[in-house]
């Protein structure tokens, strides 16, 4: 494995009363595209929004680039290369697809990723960019989302559930820019409840069940009965 | 011809509760805060325009300047050192903070001031007039206000729609959350915000003073009437701020063209009238 750029390692949180995440530790190398899959609840995204600091780690720890990121709040962590496209897309809805690419820009780190970068990617933008963000379609709205992530110039990128609500269609074409982001050397961890996509765009999977790694590894190494084992924990 | 003249008289008018209106809207636009002391801090706002020319010796317009940059930095560290400790999904523990500061000033003001009126002196720009027919003249200080209003509101709304200062705050109304994952420190944000709004409370708070007098109780009538303002313009609204401002300040002169002492009964049943048929403002719900 390449040099370790996130590292969790026993980790706790949850919400409230409410304990989503048991332990969990996993690391992501530099450069590596990550799949994290699991069912509904399994703590795929409370995994993501405890990486980001938007939930509130009870214990164990989450390391970036070698540095611990305890009482490190959100805003500094995606100005050290952390970006998150999060569930359900969250455009902000009085911007319009101009200014929630810019807005993206707003804690922008030196980097590759401007506008006419994301457009570059993603062309369907380009005659959308005066619209009002909630005009959208789910997939325009979804790249839109990734590309806002993209504008601060991260060098961890946090995918969650991007195919979630989406055509197959769709899906496919924003999984088809995912190679141009990774060429920048961006590391792309991608929480996928897609098991077949998933395997087929990670150097490495991790399967979550109810708050804990059920099963790690290369795609190749994993057989479909492991998989369903660890996914559904039957 | 007199009908004509109250109309006039009431869009001034509405330059003054525009101010009133502006700090409050701000405030409860970016951060959703319902800032309880917003009478209490333009009248103190006005009082320390007078303490500043009396141990200064400036000119009340020198003042002026000093106490909205005063203001504006006490907004931002009470924002960060008070008010952001209460945000959150509850809007309860602001408004009981905002509620108990609005108190403390007004008892603090009557220590230090007593309850004796006062008011601040500009001079003969508080009494010339434009006489545009024998029966109608404009007031340069009614003019002076609205004018100061619609700059500060313009100027807000380029703030808003132009700059990057603007966008995050408008994503931070938005969803405050996903915000900070571009990068924004909500807190910090929320005290430039704050800040902001300080400034023009102590704008309202100074051509309140010079209009007519007041003494340490008086930011209750403007919190009032700065509610109605932005419950008639439509809550965050920017140009909603002037218009609910216009259309209030109408409504009481109007009413008061109508039947002398009818004025503050007409601005509220118009407040009602609108609450009633369209409870999200004139222009809630519109971009601005």
């Amino acid at each position: 494995m390449t040099p370790t750029l996130l590292d969790v390692a026993d980790l706790d949180a949850g919400y409230g009363d409410f304990q989503a995440l048991y332990g969990l530790s996993l690391q992501v190398g530099a450069g590596e595209t990550i799949a994290i899959i699991g069912a509904n609840g399994a703590g795929k995204t409370t995994l993501l929004r405890a990486v980001m600091g938007q939930v509130r780690v009870r214990g164990g720890t989450i390391s970036y680039d070698g540095e611990d990121l305890s009482g490190v709040p959100t805003h500094d962590r995606v100005r050290r290369g952390m970006g998150l496209v999060p569930e359900g897309r969250r455009l902000f809805p009085s911007l319009s697809v101009e200014e929630n690419l810019m807005i993206g820009g707003y804690g922008r780190r030196p980097g590759r990723w401007t506008i006419p970068e994301v457009l570059a990617v993603f062309p369907m933008l380009q005659p959308l960019l005066k619209r009002a963000s909630s005009t959208l379609s789910g997939g325009e709205q979804q790249a839109v989302a990734i590309g806002r992530t993209l504008m601060a110039n991260p060098d961890l990128v946090l995918l969650d559930e991007v195919s979630l609500g989406l055509a197959p269609v769709v899906v496919h074409r924003l999984y088809e820019a995912l190679p141009q982001i990774v060429d920048g050397g961006t590391t792309v961890v991608v929480v996928e409840q897609d098991i077949t996509l998933a395997l087929d765009v990670a150097d490495r999977v991790y399967c979550l069940l109810e708050g804990r790694v059920s099963l790690s590894g290369p795609p190749v190494d994993l057989t479909r009965d492991a998989i369903t084992t660890a996914y559904f924990g039957v | 011809m007199d009908w004509v003249s109250a109309l006039i008289q009431g869009i001034l008018l509405g330059g003054l509760y525009a101010l009133f209106a502006t700090g409050l809207s701000l405030a409860f636009g970016v951060m959703r805060f319902v800032n309880l002391a917003h009478g209490d801090l333009a009248i103190l706002a006005a009082y320390l325009t007078l303490s500043t020319t009396s141990s200064l010796g400036t000119s009340y317009w020198v003042s002026l300047l000093i106490v909205v940059a005063v203001m504006a930095v006490v907004g931002y560290v009470g924002q960060r050192g008070l008010f952001n400790f209460t945000l959150g999904v509850d809007p309860l523990p602001g408004i009981l903070v905002s509620f108990g500061l609005g108190i403390v000033i007004q008892n603090a003001l009557q220590e230090h001031y007593t309850a004796t009126d006062r008011s601040i002196d500009l001079g003969p720009i508080l009494t010339k007039s434009i006489r545009i027919t024998d029966d109608i003249s404009i007031g340069w200080f009614p003019l002076l206000t609205l004018g100061v209003a619609v700059v500060v509101l313009v100027a807000l709304q380029l703030l808003f729609s132009r700059t990057r200062i603007g966008r995050a705050f408008r994503a931070t109304a938005d969803d405050p959350q996903t915000a900070q994952l571009m990068g924004i420190n909500d807190r910090r944000l929320y005290g430039v915000a704050m800040a902001i709004a300080f400034a023009a409370i102590a704008l309202a708070g100074f051509f309140r003073g010079a209009r007519t007098s007041f003494s340490p109780s008086s930011g209750t009538g403007i919190l009032l009437f700065a509610f109605e303002v932005v419950v008639i313009g439509g809550l965050g609204s920017i140009w909603g701020t002037l218009i609910g401002g216009i259309v209030l300040g109408v409504a009481q002169t109007m009413g008061n063209q109508a039947s002398i002492g009818w004025d503050l009964l007409t601005g509220h049943l118009v407040f009602l009238l609108v609450l009633l048929v369209r409870p999200q403002g004139l222009l809630g719900g519109v971009r601005s």
